[in-house]
């Protein structure tokens, strides 16, 4: 049932507005509303318990493991989410002076230091909403200055084709062409197709790594010499962190600018989806055209830095400063972890992939890059259950809600056939791990002998499989009486 | 090892399995030449009672103010109810509900949400949200350009009416992509769009007109004018409005002839904190003639194999995880978790709650300007009507006035001298629902107080304009 259903004419919450409607007689008749909007007339308690009901109907880390490979579905310390909503946090108006918010501003400062020691970055930004918002900043910054060098020839940005969809959305926004490079057998660039597609029109490449494969990028240094020697800069996408934290930074890689979410790495919840967070490192040649506003310290005092220190910056990406209690939330949880718990991030998510990936394959999976290291996380591939019975990747996936486990990502990255991407992150048990494999062996032998229960399945579900042609030829966007 | 499981045994059982040795061994794809030693400038870690203390000291610090003070962030009450449910695991802890079989509580509330906001901006439909309403306004102006086939032009008239950052945030994200962005000027005596500067581009071909309203000064603009206006010469028209407003003005779908085309805005006041400017939530509606043109998620009712009811993402082949470089924009992760508490605000406030709000606003306000405005010292600078926010001028130099009401805990308001030096030593001031009698009383005391001193000081005054 929706809101909207439990509506009565006449009731509301009466706790939560004015008593009275207030006197607007001086606003001329002609701006009001005619009509009220239809919103739910409802009691306190309808509200409580819908909601609380609607939640009841979702997976989410604190109720399932939930595997999702790049997603980075790790323990979300409530301490964070506490702490970051105590009272003095929430009452500061984004405008008032920064004598009226050092608190604020220090834990904003500290976490750009932390950052910059991560990645080992020259500077770091924080105001990008969102990973997508952070490769938005990258690009903006490698064309700007492009731009500031008088090198306008440069048009295109290589991309190479098992990158997230973001990434070649992201370089058209900022008016480039996108030039996709394909991937080798073994998970890596093809460094001869690279190699052709560099030249003077080159701006910049965009690389993940460890890659959306889940393996390590390792001729990296090779790739970036290659770029640079042609005069373009290299884009971190560098959205999870969660394998290379203190074991390898991307600034000693050579890379310009990076973007990282904290919502994966810095374990920031991912509500449902968002908000993110997808703070911007660079490189010495970078920093003049920082988006703004950055938190500045002299020694005494924490500030903003403000165009009138960065004249040639792009600019400012939102009306404030970004999602600054997200900010608040990854700066309590590194001060958590300290330098020995970040070490050990990358050690324990590395080590649970690892083991998970070699449980499945003992257990008959087919991994997709046989022979490679898991990072943290792994593919794999059901091409061979799709050809001999039928099933595919996403029955595998439905069928394992039905197990109470989130499924793992599917379909994606698009150059792997019927794959499932699976992440375990660090802060899972060993029983739970071993838990997942006792499913997924249980599940492939249902695949062969009685696969109408993956062909139908969730069967445990509030709902079954929905018909998403449905959705979208009869549009229903929004529901009226 | 705070927040990891794993036990010595599991470790050597786990290392077993894989047949390696030790942890480190994991990572020998790595050259070794990139490896890294120690995170020396990340501090040591903390139990959670010390960095409780180290948190609370810091909030403790930054004082509370009474505050009176909106551009673009308001102080408005938040029910118990909100984040109570919005923090529950279930919610908080959820990814983007691509599983839709087991993220229908998700999926079923963002279905109520895009209603809510159908319902409160008039228009058809609307997305599961945006970053925050500045960049939200950009997201409108790149939509406008795709959706508005009568215009070849990619020129977009922005008045200056519109909140000086949103105007910023707009340019960065539109600048690479060929996108002009004219300025329009303001009336020096209304504060609104003066529909006489429109004609210099009548018979011209613009892409959209900007509209927010209530405008940045907390004016209200000649909406229905503006929007036949720009409607005859082929333009588009994107509102950018005020959640609470709406709830008493009339809403975007409203304006004119056929009604604004889209409507973009922040979404804060619905249930979120000002938490230092984010996480907040844009929101974005359009007529349904407009929707496949429409940035990021949006969610559909469909029925599941049994016929049941159930709720998905749709239209998903406008978004770059399946159109990539043809998507209409490259948002991914939005503001899921506002778009929670907003709902269950709405929900909990409902047409008569949200309007009660919005009258209070506006009464408050009036109290607040006559009570500022007492003093010899300060005037409004607008004649034209305002919803919950007023430009005021003081004959005084600014800096002087605001620095000892900080030093009371008062946050007095916005110094528009930044973006409008025109205007003077001018403040933008505010007051919500939250503000009682006594509250505007402590105001205009200090106020008062802070005034007596600096004349009596023989600083100089400026006289009061007529």
């Amino acid at each position: 049932m929706l809101i909207f259903e439990h509506s009565h004419s006449g009731r509301r919450a009466q706790a939560q507005a004015p008593q009275s409607n207030a006197d607007v007689s001086d606003i001329p008749e002609d701006f009001l509303r005619a009509m009220p909007p239809g919103l739910p007339q409802v009691s306190e308690l309808q509200v409580v318990r819908h909601y609380t009901r609607l939640s009841q109907k979702n997976f989410s880390i604190d109720t399932q493991f939930y595997p999702l490979g790049s997603c980075t579905m790790k323990y979300n310390p409530r301490a964070c989410n506490t702490l970051a909503m105590l009272p003095g946090f929430l009452a500061r108006h984004p405008l008032a002076p920064v004598s009226m918010g050092q608190g604020f501003l220090a834990c904003l400062y500290e976490l750009q230091e932390m950052l910059k020691e991560v990645t080992g970055m020259k500077a770091v930004t924080l105001t990008p909403a969102a990973g997508a918002q952070g490769e938005f900043t990258g690009v903006a910054m490698i064309r700007a200055y492009h731009d500031a060098n008088g090198d306008t020839a440069r048009n295109e940005i290589l991309v190479p084709d098992a990158a997230h969809g973001t990434n070649p959305a992201t370089a058209v926004m900022c008016g480039y062409k996108v030039h996709e490079i394909p991937t080798d057998r073994q998970g890596d660039v093809d460094m001869e197709a690279l190699r052709i597609a560099v030249g003077p029109q080159t701006a910049g490449i965009m690389l993940t790594n460890p890659s959306t494969l889940g393996v390590f990028e390792r001729r990296i240094k090779e790739i970036a010499d290659l770029i640079h020697e042609a005069g373009g800069l290299l884009y971190y996408d560098g959205a999870n962190l969660n394998a290379i934290l203190g074991k390898v930074r991307p600034g000693d890689m050579g890379f310009d600018v990076i973007h990282m979410n904290l919502h994966k790495t810095f374990s920031t919840p991912h509500g449902g989806g968002g908000p993110g967070a997808g703070p911007v490192g660079v490189s010495k040649r970078l920093e003049p055209f920082m988006p703004l506003p950055i938190v500045g310290y002299d020694g005494n005092e924490y500030d903003w830095i403000t165009e009138d220190v960065r004249p040639q910056s792009i600019g400012r990406l939102s009306a404030f400063m970004g999602n600054a209690g997200v900010l608040m939330r990854a700066y309590i949880y590194g001060r958590m972890l300290g330098r020995e718990g970040m070490h050990r991030v990358a050690d324990f998510a590395t080590l649970n992939a690892n083991y998970l990936m070699a449980r499945l394959t003992e257990a008959g999976f087919d991994v997709a890059f046989p022979g490679r290291r898991a990072t943290h996380e792994f593919i794999i591939t059901l091409k061979r259950q799709d050809k001999e019975l039928g099933i595919t990747a996403m029955d595998f996936a439905k069928r394992l809600l039905d197990y109470n486990f989130h499924a793992p990502t599917t379909y994606f990255p698009l150059l792997v056939p019927e794959c499932l991407l699976i992440e375990p992150t660090e802060t899972e048990t060993k029983e739970e791990l071993d838990a997942f494999v006792e499913a997924m062996i249980k599940i492939k032998q249902e695949a062969e002998n009685s696969p109408e229960l993956l062909k139908e399945a969730p069967h445990t579900q509030p709902v079954r499989r929905l018909d998403e042609v449905r959705a979208a030829k009869q549009l229903d966007l929004t529901w009226s009486a | 090892m705070p927040f990891i499981p794993h036990s010595e045994s599991d470790i050597r059982k786990m290392l077993a399995t894989i047949g390696v040795d030790n942890i480190e061994a994991l990572f020998d794809e790595i050259p070794a030449n990139l490896r890294m030693g120690k995170l020396s400038g990340v501090p040591e870690g903390l139990i959670e009672q010390d960095i409780a203390r180290l948190m609370m000291e810091r909030a403790e610090a930054d004082g509370r103010p009474l505050c009176f003070m909106g551009a673009g962030s308001y102080d408005h009450h938040i029910p118990a109810a909100v984040w109570e449910i919005t923090t529950r695991g279930e919610f908080y802890s959820a990814y983007t509900p691509y599983q839709a079989e087991a993220s229908q509580g998700t999926l079923q509330l963002i279905y109520e949400f895009q209603t809510m906001m159908a319902q409160l901006t008039g228009l058809d439909v609307s997305n599961a949200s945006l970053y925050d309403g500045a960049s939200g306004l950009a997201e409108a102006i790149l939509m406008a350009v795709r959706a508005n086939r009568k215009s070849k032009s990619h020129r977009i008239l922005m008045p200056v009416t519109v909140h000086p950052d949103y105007r910023r945030t707009a340019n960065t994200i539109v600048k690479n992509q060929n996108i002009e962005l004219l300025e329009v000027p303001y009336s020096p005596e209304g504060g609104h769009i003066l529909t006489d500067s429109l004609k210099a581009y009548e018979g011209e071909d613009i892409a959209a007109l900007v509209i927010q309203h209530p405008n940045f000064f907390g004016i209200l603009e000649d909406v229905d004018l503006l929007t036949d206006w720009a409607h005859q010469q082929g333009a588009l028209v994107i509102a950018v409005a005020n959640p609470i407003a709406m709830a008493l003005l009339k809403p975007p779908g409203a304006w004119g002839e056929s009604g604004a085309d889209i409507a973009c805005g922040e979404g804060q006041p619905l249930g979120v904190p000002m938490m230092g400017g984010g996480p907040y939530f844009g929101f974005m509606c359009c007529k349904k003639d407009y929707v496949r043109q429409m940035p990021g998620r949006i969610v559909g009712r469909t029925l599941d194999r049994d016929g049941r009811v159930g709720y998905t993402l749709t239209l998903q082949a406008r978004e770059q995880h399946i159109r990539r470089s043809k998507a209409t924009s490259n948002i991914c992760t939005n503001q899921g978790l506002l778009v929670t508490a907003a709902t269950i605000h709405m929900a909990l406030l409902g047409a008569e709650g949200l309007k009660r709000v919005a009258q209070a606003c506006h009464a408050n306000t009036r109290k607040l300007v006559a009570a500022l405005t007492a003093s010899d010292c300060v005037e409004t600078i607008f004649n034209r009507p305002y919803f919950h926010e007023a430009a005021l001028r003081i004959s005084l130099p600014l800096d002087n006035v605001l620095r000892p009401l900080h030093a009371q805990n008062i946050l007095p308001g916005y110094a528009l001298a930044k973006d409008y030096p025109e205007l003077g030593d001018a403040l933008l001031v505010c007051a919500t629902e939250l503000r009682s009698d006594a509250d505007i009383d402590t105001f205009a005391g200090h106020l008062g107080r802070v005034i007596e001193k600096q004349t009596a000081a023989g600083r100089p005054v400026k006289p009061k304009m007529a």
